[in-house]
C-alpha cells in the first residue's frame, strides 16, 4: 500500500511511468465531465422531449420517456404565430447588433489598451458605469426620449440602444491587455500606423475573445425581452421573445407549446455558438511568437 | 505608412491646425505626438461612445431627473427633491431588499467563479468530444429562464423534488428549498450558478487560449509540476480575464431579478426580493417611478464603488502583457 502512494505521486513529474494509474484518473475524469454534461442537459433535452409530446403535461415531473412522439405542438406554434417573419426580425436585429458589437467594441478596447490620452480611466469607468444602472429603470426615459424624434416601433429603435456596449468593450479590452506589447512596438517602428496595427496585429490575436463577444451579443439581442416589448406594436416588427411570451398567456397548461417555442429560440444561438467555439479555442497557433 | 496616417487623424484634429495653418509637410513632422494620440483616440472611440452616450448616458440622466419627482408613468411629474432618497433610506425594506442582493452575490459568485475555472481547465485539456462537452456545458447559458426555473423548482421540490430524495436516502436534512424563507435564496443560488457557469468557463478559455504555449513548455523543462505550472502561469496570465468575470459577475450579481422572478417571485413573504425586483414592483405595479429611479440611483452608486475599488486594486493582482 505504501508502495502505491509514492507511485501516485510521481507520475506527476514523469507521466510516462504511471500507465494505470493514469487510466484510472482519465476515467474518472470521463466520468465526471460526462456526468456534469448530462446534469447541464437535462433542462434541454426535457424541453425537446416535452415539445413532441401529444398533451405537454407537466403533471408528472420532468421525464425524457415519450410515447407517440408528434410534431403536432409545432405546427400549433407556427399556426398561431408568423414565426418565419418573427425569427427572420430576431435573426436581422442580432446578426446587425452583434456586427455593429464587434466593430466598435473592438475599436474601443483598441482605445483603452493601446493609446495612453488625458482621462482615459475616467473615461473607461464611465463607459462601464453604463452597465451599472438597470435596465428597468432605462426604458421608460429611453422610450420618451424615442417617441420624441418619432422612432418609436422602427427597427432602428429596436437596433440602436444595442450598436455598442461596455460589456464587449470591457471584454476585448481586458483580451488586448494580455497580447505582448513588443508586437505593436516593432510594428509601430515599422512605422505602422494605429489602425494598421490594431486591424492587422492586435485583432487576430484576439479572435477567440472576438468570437466570445459574438456568442454573448447575439444572445443577448435574441433573447432581449423588455426593451422590444416596451417600443415595438406592430405584429410585422415582433421578435421572437415578444411572440413567445404571447404563447404563455394561450397556452397556460399546453406546455408542449411554449416548449417548441423555447426550443426554435434555443437553436439558433446554440448554432452560433458551435461555430464561434471553434475560434474560442483557436489557441496561439497563430500569434507568430517564438 | 505616414501617407495613411494624417488623413485619419485629420477628422478629429483638423479644428485645431485649421486655427493654426502651419506649411504644409512641415505640419505632420510638428504635430505634437499627444495630439496625434488625442486624435487617435477620437477615432478609436467615438463609434461606440456616441450611441452610449445617446442611448444609456441620455436616459441615465433622465432617471436621475425623475428620481426627483414623484411619478405614476401616465400623468405628469410632481417635484419632491430628495424626498424620494430620504424616504428609501428610513424604508426598512431597502436594507432587506441590499441584504438579500448581497446575500445573492456571496453565495453565487465563489460558486460559478470555481465551478467555471475548474471546467475551463479540464475542458481545455486534451478530451475526446471536447467539443461536444464544451457545448453541453454551455447550454444552459442560452436557455431561458422560464425553462429553467421549471426543472429546479421540480429538482428542489420540498416533498417529492429529486434533490430532496437524495439527501433523504442519504439521511440528511430535507430543507424546503423555495418554499421556505431561509432557503429561498439558497435556491435560487444555486440555480443560478448551475446556468451561469458555462458563461465563465467561455470567458475563461478564451483567456487560457490567449497564454504562449512556451510558457508551459518552458517551466515543464524546469521540472515544474502540473500544480506549479497552474500556480504560476495559468492563474497570473488568467488574471485579465479573471478581472473581467470578477467586474462582471458583481454587476450583473447586484443586478440579479429575472431568476427571482421567475422561480420565487421575490417570496416567501418578501424573502428573496432583491433591488432590481424591488424597483421593478414600484415602477410597473405600483406606478411609483421617482422612488424606483431613486433606488436604481443608490443602487448604482453602490455598484460604481465596488467597481472602483476593483479598478484601482486590480494593479495588484492583474498582470497585463
Amino acid at each position: 500500500m505504501p508502495d502505491a502512494t509514492v507511485t501516485a505521486v510521481r507520475p506527476e513529474a514523469e507521466p510516462r511511468t504511471g500507465p494505470r494509474r493514469r487510466g484510472f484518473g482519465r476515467a474518472a475524469l470521463y466520468a465526471g465531465v460526462i456526468a456534469g454534461a448530462f446534469v447541464m442537459l437535462f433542462p434541454f433535452l426535457w424541453t425537446l422531449v416535452t415539445s413532441i409530446t401529444a398533451d405537454g403535461n407537466l403533471s408528472g415531473g420532468p421525464t425524457l420517456l415519450v410515447e407517440n412522439p408528434t410534431l403536432e405542438a409545432y405546427r400549433t406554434l407556427f399556426d398561431t404565430l408568423p414565426m418565419w417573419r418573427i425569427v427572420a426580425n430576431s435573426f436581422g436585429v442580432a446578426v446587425v447588433s452583434t456586427v455593429a458589437q464587434l466593430v466598435t467594441g473592438s475599436m474601443a478596447a483598441y482605445g483603452f489598451a493601446r493609446l495612453r490620452f488625458p482621462g482615459r480611466n475616467v473615461i473607461f469607468t464611465l463607459y462601464l458605469a453604463t452597465l451599472m444602472v438597470p435596465l428597468q429603470v432605462l426604458v421608460v426615459p429611453l422610450f420618451i426620449q424615442m417617441s420624441r424624434f418619432d422612432l418609436n416601433d422602427t427597427y432602428f429603435a429596436l437596433l440602436a440602444p444595442s450598436v455598442a456596449s461596455a460589456f464587449g468593450i470591457f471584454l476585448l479590452k481586458q483580451a488586448m491587455e494580455s497580447v505582448p506589447r513588443e508586437l505593436d512596438e516593432a510594428a509601430t517602428i515599422d512605422g505602422a500606423s494605429h489602425l494598421r496595427i490594431y486591424a492587422t496585429i492586435v485583432l487576430p490575436l484576439v479572435r477567440p475573445a472576438l468570437a466570445a463577444l459574438t456568442v454573448f451579443a447575439f444572445m443577448s439581442s435574441w433573447n432581449n425581452f423588455l426593451w422590444p416589448l416596451i417600443v415595438i406594436r406592430s405584429p410585422e416588427l415582433m421578435t421572437l421573445p415578444l411572440g413567445l411570451s404571447t404563447l404563455h398567456g394561450q397556452f397556460t397548461t399546453e406546455w408542449n407549446v411554449v416548449m417548441a417555442g423555447s426550443v426554435v429560440s434555443i437553436l439558433p444561438i446554440a448554432v452560433v455558438y458551435l461555430f464561434a467555439q471553434r475560434h474560442i479555442i483557436a489557441g496561439m497557433a497563430h500569434t507568430g511568437l517564438k | 505608412m505616414n501617407a495613411t496616417q494624417p488623413t485619419l487623424t485629420r477628422g478629429s484634429v483638423d479644428d485645431r491646425d485649421g486655427a493654426r495653418p502651419v506649411a504644409p509637410g512641415a505640419s505632420r513632422r510638428r504635430r505634437s505626438p499627444r495630439l496625434r494620440t488625442l486624435g487617435w483616440a477620437l477615432f478609436f472611440l467615438l463609434p461606440s461612445g456616441v450611441p452610449l452616450l445617446l442611448f444609456t448616458f441620455v436616459p441615465m440622466v433622465s432617471s436621475a431627473w425623475v428620481s426627483l419627482h414623484e411619478w405614476n408613468l401616465i400623468s405628469s411629474m410632481t417635484w419632491v427633491g430628495l424626498d424620494n432618497y430620504a424616504h428609501l433610506l428610513t424604508d426598512p425594506n431597502t436594507r432587506e431588499v441590499f441584504g438579500h442582493t448581497l446575500l445573492y452575490i456571496l453565495g453565487y459568485f465563489p460558486l460559478v467563479y470555481a465551478g467555471g475555472l475548474g471546467l475551463a481547465v479540464v475542458l481545455n485539456r486534451r478530451l475526446a468530444a471536447r467539443g461536444f462537452f464544451r457545448a453541453a456545458y454551455f447550454l444552459p447559458v442560452v436557455t431561458s429562464w422560464v425553462v429553467v426555473a421549471l426543472v429546479w423548482q421540480w429538482l428542489l421540490n420540498p416533498s417529492n423534488g429529486l434533490v430532496n430524495q437524495i439527501l433523504g436516502f442519504l439521511n440528511l436534512p430535507e430543507p424546503g428549498w423555495w418554499t421556505d424563507p431561509s432557503w429561498a435564496m439558497p435556491s435560487v443560488i444555486l440555480a443560478s450558478a448551475w446556468k451561469d457557469l458555462g458563461f465563465v468557463m467561455v470567458i475563461l478559455l478564451a483567456g487560457l487560449q490567449t497564454i504562449p504555449q512556451e510558457l508551459y513548455e518552458a517551466s515543464r523543462i524546469d521540472g515544474a509540476s502540473a500544480w506549479k505550472q497552474f500556480r504560476h502561469v495559468t492563474l497570473p496570465l488568467l488574471s485579465p480575464s479573471t478581472f473581467f468575470v470578477v467586474v462582471i459577475s458583481l454587476i450583473n450579481g447586484f443586478q440579479v431579478f429575472d431568476q427571482v422572478y421567475v422561480m420565487t417571485g421575490g417570496g416567501p413573504s418578501g424573502a428573496s426580493q432583491v433591488v432590481v425586483g424591488q424597483i421593478y414592483e414600484l415602477t410597473f405595479r405600483y406606478g411609483r417611478a421617482g422612488e424606483a429611479s431613486a433606488l436604481s440611483w443608490l443602487l448604482f452608486l453602490v455598484i460604481l464603488a465596488v467597481t472602483a475599488v476593483q479598478i484601482r486594486g486590480q494593479r495588484r493582482w492583474v498582470h497585463y502583457a
